[in-house]
């Protein structure tokens, strides 16, 4: 299996981890961790699919999607951060509704 | 041979890592220890991306996703209540349920990777094909700036949006500051602060400059703006009242706006919306960056700070260093 397979694969498996943490855990802030595994996941397969073309240069399109992924991801996990602290804030709790104790 | 099979356990051992400390920052009971492995996660995805030959994604990764990311978190944490920090665990039923059904999940998400061919070439020939066209020689830059550079204007709007989303939910603490403000300043911050703040500009701006050629560009230069920014803010510098209005604000949105308004500029002659004439691609691509760093630099910086900095009084921002480049 060549390293462009083996990341790839790594990516997969990154990708359900954040998703089984995403579903799993009620805390908000867990909840952000996890969406950034699960894309982390997504650049992962991305990146390394684009290696796949031996000891030439890769493609460069995925790269800049990726980069421009990591930027929007820093946005929205910044914005889904103040959320939660909004969120803490009205509630005393950093949970979704369904998840608050009573 | 020898170097080969090195290289492939480098690369094993680099991926159980990566799934190790995922699985571990998800799972640790302590939200504090789970930020800590999720910033350690974010280097070793850096290492991740130099072995895939994408050292421009490394340098973005190390710099926002390792981070900017976990001073972020880090923040949001120490804004929390004490008292639910920690998580009560799930019941086995429902994990091992989950479990199975994504284990399903990656068994057909990796049949159908390992059924793609071993070898593509993608975009890469028509990205090298036309690489003298757009003005800079880093291919990376060239997608970014050029041909595909309506992702990166969204970009720069998404940053403003979550910015004005920030804005708009905090300040409604305005009794409680988001960082114990004291008049004592760690000593050592404050000189390590002193030293770095005036490198990481001037890496910024050589980031910024060696984009056209090599791995670097607006996102990470704007990335290391925003570390110096951060370490601003944490040390108790304030920015004085007349910049945290309108001063403020056109740092934000110039980056946007030049883009703008650089695509517009060749319409007139002939060109399609952000089609730049090739004879002067590679200035304008500077142009384009320099605005673009400078606004990408404080929006993240103003991100970590949570709220609108009052536009008199205690809270500030790495504004300074915007105005007088």
């Amino acid at each position: 299996m060549t390293p462009a397979f083996l990341y790839a694969l790594v990516g997969i498996v990154l990708f359900s981890i954040g998703l089984y943490g995403l579903i799993l855990y009620k805390h908000l802030l867990r909840k952000i961790l996890a969406i950034n595994i699960l894309g982390s996941g997504v650049f992962l397969v991305m990146v390394a699919l684009a290696d796949r073309i031996g000891d030439a240069v890769p493609d460069a399109v995925p790269h800049a999607m990726v980069i421009t992924g990591i930027v929007v991801a820093v946005s929205a996990t910044a914005l889904a951060l103040a959320l939660m602290l909004r969120v803490n804030e009205e509630t005393g709790q950093a949970v979704l509704p369904e998840d608050r104790e009573a | 041979m020898e170097e080969i099979n090195v290289l492939l356990l480098f690369d094993v051992v680099l991926g159980l890592t990566l799934v190790w400390l995922a699985w571990q920052t998800l799972s640790s009971l302590d939200l504090f220890r789970a930020i800590v492995l999720f910033i350690a996660f974010g280097l070793l995805m850096a290492l991740a991306w130099v072995r895939l030959d994408a050292p421009d994604v490394a340098l973005a990764e190390a710099t926002i996703g390792a981070g900017l990311t976990g001073a972020l978190l880090l923040s949001a944490l120490a804004q929390l209540s004490a008292s639910q920090k920690n998580e009560t665990k799930p019941s086995l039923f429902i994990r091992l349920t989950l479990g199975v059904l994504l284990f399903f999940l990656v068994i057909a998400l990796a049949y159908t990777v390992l059924s793609l061919p071993t070898k593509a070439v993608g975009l890469s020939v028509e990205v090298a094909k036309n690489i003298e066209l757009s003005g800079v020689s880093n291919p990376v830059t060239a997608v970014l700036l050029n041909y595909r550079s309506y992702d990166t204007l969204l970009e720069l709007g998404v940053l403003l949006l979550a910015l004005l989303g920030v804005w708009s939910l905090g300040g409604v603490s305005t009794n409680k500051s988001s960082f114990p403000k004291s008049s004592f300043v760690n000593p050592v911050l404050d000189l390590v602060t002193r030293l770095l703040v005036p490198i990481f500009i001037l890496f910024s701006g050589y980031l910024l400059w060696v984009g056209a050629f090599a791995p670097g560009g607006a996102f990470q230069a704007g990335a290391v703006l925003a570390a110096a920014g951060v370490l601003v803010f944490l040390s108790d510098w304030y920015l004085p009242s007349k910049y945290s209005g309108f001063a403020l604000r056109l740092v934000l949105v110039i980056g946007l706006v030049w883009f703008v308004s650089m695509g517009f500029s060749f319409v007139l002659l002939d060109n399609a919306f952000l089609e730049y004439p090739p004879e002067f691609a590679g200035g304008l691509i500077l142009l384009i960056e320099a605005a673009a760093t400078l606004s990408i630099g404080i929006s993240l910086a103003a991100l970590f700070l949570g709220r609108e900095p009052a536009t008199k009084s205690d809270s500030n921002i790495d504004i300074d260093t915007g105005v007088n480049k």
